[in-house]
């Protein structure tokens, strides 16, 4: 930590700041948030800026500070698991493509090029539009589409890792291949992998926001980032430009704060190979 | 770096142009007496008046095509291109005399030839689902300048499906699909797909003529941008606004008129399914629900409320007497959960089509107004293809909150769908008696005796819950202060007739 503090390193030290706060945000969101997220109030409907709402009310009067708190948690947990998905058989796929190579190494990676060949929030439109929407769908959907990124990154490493020495000597000394993977290679890619999953899981923020704007993405019943900038969008004209403002602000500073991560820790891994 | 300013001026250029398309040209239409409607979706991909399904096609093309007889503003048939209309007494032989100088768009002069292929083509390829049953045992003759019609059995509603087969010249209805003809008040000019649809006042109109010189009815799917254009002035009629979407625009320039929608909103109960078979437990969801709620959430107030299958629009058969027959009361909500079996609540979900938004809004009220009662509601999402699917022809669901409108403007459109053998109750509502009412509504000929009759099968609607009724839909029409002579209809329909500078 102190080295964090010390260092030169801008993008990781706001990275950290920004993710790090809403970290904190969020968690104290799932047990107090100012007004009960799901509470309509008729006689407030479309507030502005106050002190009783910081952020204002929507249409239904529903304070809007309550659900952008709620709605950044849902986003975030819906987007880790995207991102768990797609990391965990990710590195599956790739190592198992890059250690063995050949046939098998090719057939997998074209697989996974076909799929990177359609934009994600697409394919996924119409997998939903297939198997319906619902928050279990759209996780396992994007999931599946986000694990080809990871395939290729932990597959070119290991074709790397590979032909090193280390490698060679644990297979002379008799090591099984699924030992080799987890236990000498997995460790040494580690470095490589961390950056990507911060950018992953950027990636899967705004997948998901995407999502709920159209409509296809985490049911109505709890607030998510997404669907509330499509709610906010009808009363951006005249109304309440304020509501589309602090939920699209949200998703900014949660997208830009990880991304700042990604950026920090990638510089750090650079620099410590010099 | 010469580049660069180029660039930057045909940006700015390009900026002012378009700002000027939008503002200034408002005072031209006014000398030119032509409109701009906007319209919030392209009209079908054919325009043939027998194979318009969307109702936003409808509303625009009968400014072209006209029936024998039409529907007037209060709801009642009037003559159009017939002349009057002398019913037998058995009530199953209808005479037509045709009026005389009646004149097609392309000059053609109006024969009983065109109206017996019209109604011969419509009972080929119509695609009103309500249509073909009227055509059954119907025979349609010419008797030298009239057109006379036999029917197996009377029909009181008859003039209301009479007043949906539009007249078209004989042997035109191939090119009808793009080319539309017909004896309304307005000609069709051109069409450019996914932009905007062009209409000429007919000057051989044999009736009231139209004042406008030229309609121009541009598209804007999008919402915000077609409450964009209204602020921009680049549009002088607007239809179905929400009052969400005219809360930002300039009263200076607009004058709001209030409609609405004449459809039935409501929380649809599956009532073939527990614990839904349950008179109180339905019950106990109308007292639960607060219908003033709704309107205060989702449309600031505005809306209809109902109780019943029927809307206020519907004067004859419309009872005030329903709409508060379920105050809201969540103790009485829990009272009747507790006597049905259900103290402690249950689960349950709503269905709504996601594409609609009043019913989404309303559905995410409901959902908490049930919790409050301790019905554990959540709201489900679908497409509106796979509610069609599921729901409408499945029934797989719980509950739903749709519209339900009318295809005619008849009280049968609205209620015989309850009726327990038929393939649009959707909710397996079943109630022997209110069968019956409405089968001897449809027979009886004394029209206040009818009226009667259907109004006690709406209240048995009510009395049973068959449904918790919310509200026929505000919205509203926000017209060119320079304008006048807006008409409501009750049924879908932009009349352009009758607006004037």
């Amino acid at each position: 930590m102190k080295k964090i503090l010390k260092s030169d390193n801008w993008y990781l030290k706001c990275g950290i700041f920004i993710t790090g706060f809403i970290l904190i945000v969020i968690l104290i969101g799932q047990f107090w948030t100012p007004y009960d997220s799901g509470y309509m109030d008729g006689a407030a409907r479309l507030e502005g800026p106050s002190f009783a709402h910081i952020f204002g009310t929507d249409n239904f009067g529903r304070d809007i500070l309550s659900r952008v708190i709620e709605g950044t948690g849902t986003t975030f947990l819906v987007s880790f698991c995207i991102n768990l998905i797609g990391l965990l058989a990710g590195t599956m796929i790739g190592a198992a493509a890059g250690y063995r190579g050949g046939l098998f190494d090719d057939l997998l990676m074209r697989i996974c090029d076909a799929i990177t060949a359609f934009p994600n929030v697409m394919l996924a439109l119409v997998i939903i539009a297939v198997f319906g929407s619902g928050d279990l769908n759209i996780i396992w959907v994007l999931g599946i589409l986000f694990i080809p990124s990871y395939a290729r990154i932990v597959r070119s490493q290991f074709v790397q890792q590979k032909s090193c020495n280390y490698v060679q000597m644990a297979k002379l000394m008799g090591a099984s291949p699924l030992r080799i993977i987890f236990v000498h290679i997995l460790p040494n890619i580690y470095s490589t992998l961390l950056p990507a999953a911060t950018i992953g899981f950027n990636n899967a923020v705004l997948a998901e926001a995407s999502m709920s704007f159209l409509g296809v993405g985490v049911s109505a019943n709890k607030p998510s980032l997404g669907r509330m900038l499509n709610e906010a969008q009808s009363f951006l004209v005249g109304g309440a430009p304020w509501y589309a403002a602090f939920v699209g602000l949200a998703i900014v500073l949660l997208v830009m704060g990880l991304s700042l991560l990604g950026e920090g820790l990638q510089k750090e891994q650079l620099r410590g190979k010099k | 770096m010469f580049k660069k300013t180029v660039a930057l001026f045909l940006a700015v250029l390009l900026t002012v142009s378009l700002c000027a398309c939008g503002g200034d040209r408002k005072g031209d239409r006014k000398t030119n007496n032509e409109i701009v409607v906007g319209i919030s979706q392209d009209l079908g991909d054919s325009l043939n008046p027998y194979q318009m399904t969307a109702a936003g096609t409808k509303e625009i093309m009968t400014n072209v095509y006209e029936g024998l007889y039409k529907v007037a503003p209060s709801g009642d048939f009037i003559p159009a291109v017939a002349e009057d209309c002398i019913i037998s007494e058995d009530g199953k032989v209808y005479t037509f005399p045709l009026r005389s100088g009646v004149k097609f768009h392309n000059g053609k002069e109006l024969t009983v030839q065109d109206v017996l292929y019209s109604f011969k083509t419509c009972s080929d390829i119509t695609v009103d689902s309500s249509l073909p049953k009227i055509f059954e045992g119907l025979t349609v003759e010419s008797e030298g300048n009239n057109i006379v019609m036999k029917l197996s059995a009377a029909n009181n509603d008859f003039l209301a499906y009479v007043s949906l087969v539009y007249i078209i010249p004989e042997g035109y209805s191939d090119q009808a699909a793009t080319q539309p003809v017909g004896t309304g008040p307005y000609k069709f000019v051109s069409r450019s797909v996914q932009e905007n649809i062009v209409f000429e006042k007919f000057g051989d109109y044999w009736g009231n003529k139209a004042s406008v010189d030229k309609v121009t009815c541009k598209i804007y799917e999008d919402a915000s941008a077609l409450v964009a254009a209204i602020n921009a002035g680049a549009i002088d009629v607007t239809a179905h606004l929400t009052p969400d979407q005219i809360a930002g625009l300039d009263e200076k320039k607009y004058d709001f008129l209030e409609d609405t929608m004449n459809l039935v909103q409501a929380l649809y109960l599956n009532n073939a399914r527990k614990p839904f078979d349950d008179v109180r437990v339905r019950q106990a969801i109308c007292y639960a629900i607060d219908v003033d709620e709704i309107l205060d959430l989702t449309a600031n107030g505005h809306g209809s409320k109902l109780g019943t299958s029927i809307y206020p629009k519907f004067t004859k058969y419309f009872d005030e007497d329903l709409v508060d027959m379920y105050p809201h009361s969540v103790e009485k909500a829990k009272e009747l959960l507790a006597e049905a079996g259900y103290p402690n609540g249950f689960s349950m979900s709503v269905t709504v089509p996601s594409n609609y938004t009043p019913h989404v809004n309303a559905g995410q009220v409901i959902v908490q107004q049930l919790k409050a009662a301790g019905i554990d509601a959540e709201l489900k999402e679908v497409e509106w293809n796979s509610w069609l699917t599921d729901v409408y022809q499945g029934r797989d669901f719980d509950s739903t909150v749709c519209g339900f409108d009318a295809s005619t403007i008849t009280a049968n459109a609205l209620l015989s769908r309850w009726v327990s053998t038929s393939g649009k109750n959707m909710i397996g509502f079943s109630d022997p008696k209110y069968d019956e009412l409405i089968s001897k509504a449809t027979a009886e000929t004394d029209d206040a005796v009818r009226t009667q009759l259907y109004k006690d099968a709406a209240r048995i609607l009510a009395e049973d819950a068959a449904n918790a009724y919310i509200q026929d839909i505000a919205e509203i029409v926000a017209i060119n202060k320079d304008l006048s002579g807006y008409v409501f209809y009750p049924l879908y329909r932009i009349d352009f007739s009758t607006i004037h500078y």
